[in-house]
């Protein structure tokens, strides 16, 4: 269980802006492509340099040796990228098996070529891959950006449970209106490097 | 010992053949004719002087100036190392990253080799301390050179796989392993093959050279044999030392992957 707390955070073309995501919250971003939410994540992450602080829980980011960090911190890009061959050697701690089934995702998965999956089920195993982890906070950047109808329910609903009973804390990247009314609590837009809630003037 | 001496004549002869070939490559349009005219004329130039510069040195052995000429040597490798990388390290590092590698590993083998295995007296005696160094030199730069090409060309190419990594904990050494491995195969490839293929397929320059001066083969041989292993050697580990210096230094403390420290390649 673990809340985010930006402050002051600022990175090339975002911020600087302050937020919180409670443990247990899913938060929502949208915005214009361009608008630096892809950047916003990343600098989250501490895969860009940043100013001001993110914090995970009381950690401070720049606190925290950098993998340990990105471990709770875990960002999981848009396009999934693997560096072995078989979809099994990206998975050290083995995988749940209710997970994958949840993501209609057979036990064979796990010995299949990645050159032979498809995008859907290659976005589907990195977000597995992630969250065999066990991030404390998700950064999400268009997880079902490349899957079905079918697909992106069942991602979001393995979602939900996982923040539900890890108590994690989710920041959603989405375009997606009808899936940002769905998995989220607070809902923001990126304009200008400044985040607006939504339905809040 | 008889050594035909060779007359400008003879040289000449063989720079015909030079003109010959940049002839063919105008004609045949392939555009390297500027280039191989240009080398061949400055590596002429290049050895005249050495040449010049190695009887002073020989007439004169002071440590001083044997140390002046080897780092002179030292400078020109690292300003060929830098000048060769597609995309090398922004700022004084991109001279810095082969340099120090070349020195570390050239220089400690010609003088281990000098002290132990030569012997002879004094140590930096010009005869013996210049070649040596020179032969070393050339080739540690040429793996230095496809070494870190080779590393900050996949690094760039696998950036989103390498920071993949990252964003799942990995650390910068783990995540940068398979490009460093690859980078320091690539470099020692060159090095390898000439020695498997050293006696069969090629003579060695160096051997050729003194079995023309005169030399008896079978001491040409050794000498050969004690090069190349120098060679490999200075080769081997200043692939390794500049490679992995160079993989650290896409990284910051933050271990984050800084590709902005290399300039974006040419055209």
């Amino acid at each position: 269980m673990a809340s985010l707390r930006l402050q002051q955070f600022a990175t090339r073309h975002v911020g600087p802006l302050g937020l919180s995501v409670a443990a247990g919250e899913c938060v929502c971003v949208e915005g214009a492509s361009g608008s630096g939410k892809t950047l916003l994540l990343r600098a989250i992450a501490d895969l860009d340099a940043h100013r001001g602080e993110a914090y995970c829980d009381e950690a401070a980011c720049l606190a925290t040796a950098a993998p340990v960090w990105r471990r709770s911190v875990a960002l999981v890009v848009a396009e999934s990228q693997w560096w072995s061959a078989i979809v099994g050697d990206h998975f050290e701690q083995g995988v749940d098996a209710d997970w994958l089934a949840r993501l209609d995702l057979p036990a064979a998965a796990m010995s299949w070529q990645v050159a032979r999956c498809s995008t859907g089920e290659r976005q589907r195993l990195a977000l597995l891959r992630t969250l065999m982890q066990a991030p404390a906070v998700l950064l999400l950047d268009e997880p079902t950006g490349n899957l079905d109808d079918e697909n992106t329910r069942r991602v979001e609903s393995l979602l939900a449970d996982y923040r539900l009973q890890r108590q994690a804390a989710l920041l959603w990247v989405s375009h997606d209106k009808g899936q940002i009314e769905r998995v989220a609590q607070r809902h923001f837009v990126l304009d200008d490097g400044q985040l607006h809630e939504y339905g809040q003037r | 010992m008889n050594v035909v001496a060779l007359s400008p004549f003879d040289l000449a002869l063989a720079a015909l053949l030079i003109v010959a070939l940049a002839g063919l490559s105008w004609r045949l349009r392939i555009g390297s004719e500027r280039q191989l005219l240009v080398s061949a004329a400055r590596s002429s130039v290049q050895l005249v002087l050495i040449g010049l510069v190695l009887k002073l040195l020989f007439a004169n052995a002071y440590p001083l100036w044997v140390g002046l000429l080897a780092a002179v040597m030292l400078a020109v490798a690292g300003r060929e190392v830098m000048v060769r990388q597609k995309r090398r390290f922004v700022g004084p590092w991109g001279f810095a990253v082969g340099t120090l590698s070349m020195f570390v590993s050239s220089f400690a083998v010609t003088v281990l080799a000098l002290l132990l295995v030569i012997g002879n007296d004094p140590w930096y005696a010009p005869q013996y301390a210049i070649p040596l160094l020179g032969m070393i030199l050339g080739n540690t730069m040429n793996g230095i050179s496809l070494g870190l090409d080779r590393l900050t060309q996949d690094a760039a190419e696998r950036r989103q796989v390498i920071e993949s990594r990252l964003a799942l904990g990995h650390d910068s050494r783990r995540a940068i392993a398979a490009s460093r491995r690859e980078a320091i195969r690539v470099g020692m490839i060159p090095i390898v093959n000439a020695m498997s293929a050293a006696g069969i397929v090629s003579l060695p320059g160096m051997m050729t050279g003194q079995i023309l001066a005169g030399t008896p083969p079978v001491e040409a041989v050794k000498y050969q044999i004690l090069v190349m292993f120098l060679i490999a050697a200075g080769t081997g580990f200043g692939t390794i030392v500049a490679v992995s210096f160079a993989a650290r230094r896409l990284f910051d403390e933050r271990e984050r992957l800084r590709l902005d420290r290399l300039r974006p390649p040419r055209g």
